[in-house]
């Protein structure tokens, strides 16, 4: 499966559109990384945990928008955006959508 | 009284500790990005033409969670007051944006260029949803590594 974020896949052609697949995932950080991350907030600097999180989510949310592009027999997904909301105290949304293509 | 000693303790611990961490940041970020000088970034969503044939085109992420320290987060609450540039904040925002980009291009290595390159910034954590007040933001860079078949 090939993943671009621009309107085509270079070097291929696309010879059919599938239309939107799109994947998200919503996730609460635990007890240990808050306590760390409220130090962190004191100190300043990277807080590794959150980081590490949210690479962990975005990944399973692209996990689930290329499972529901196989279903749609495609075989690339062009022209990926990512956006991020925080929808609860603690909990972010990760979403991310493209459109599911077939090249040659 | 002993709030006040706390207060005063947190604000010193958040200046030097604050100031340290940001000094070593800047180093390595620019040291870093001395190194990947020579792979264009570009926020282009067309290659340029160079008549190079496409061996492989992908995408690549990277993201950062940087927190701002006590002392600058007492500062920013004051110039609320006062109004006026946020200088603390900006040197918060620009640090986790440079940092995702590295991070992005760190992933591309080996990639002749990255097109269509976005940096997004959302603010996360304890103190997303709260009024006013912006403790730790995320970063997210990503775009479309390509990888061009070997010269000759």
């Amino acid at each position: 499966m090939i993943i671009t974020s621009i309107e085509s896949v270079p070097g291929k052609s696309i010879v059919e559109h599938f239309g939107l697949v799109a994947g998200s995932t919503v996730r609460a950080k635990h007890m240990g990384r808050d306590i760390m991350a409220g130090f962190k907030n004191i100190v300043g600097g990277e807080l590794k945990g959150y980081t590490e999180l949210l690479n962990d989510s975005r990944s399973e949310a692209v996990k689930r928008m290329l499972t529901q592009a196989e279903q749609k027999g495609a075989n690339a997904v062009i022209n990926v955006r990512f956006s991020t909301s925080s929808v609860a105290q603690g909990a972010a949304e990760l979403y991310v959508y493209g459109t599911a293509v077939m090249v040659e | 009284m002993y709030d006040l000693i706390i207060f005063l303790l947190l604000v010193a611990i958040g200046y030097i500790s604050g100031t340290i961490a940001e000094r070593r940041h800047y180093r390595s970020i620019e040291k870093r990005e001395q190194e990947i000088l020579s792979m264009p970034l570009v926020s282009l969503k067309t290659q340029p033409r160079t008549g190079r044939t496409v061996r492989e085109s992908r995408l690549v992420m990277g993201s950062a969670v940087i927190s701002i320290d006590y002392f600058k987060r007492i500062l920013a609450g004051l110039r609320n007051i006062f109004g006026g540039e946020v200088s603390s904040y900006a040197s918060l925002v620009d640090r986790a944006r440079r940092e995702a980009t590295l991070r992005m291009a760190e992933a591309a290595k080996g990639a002749d260029l990255v097109l269509n390159c976005r940096v997004e910034t959302s603010s996360i954590g304890q103190s997303a949803n709260k009024r006013k007040m912006v403790g730790s933001i995320e970063a997210l860079a990503y775009g479309t590594a390509i990888f061009y078949e070997e010269a000759g």
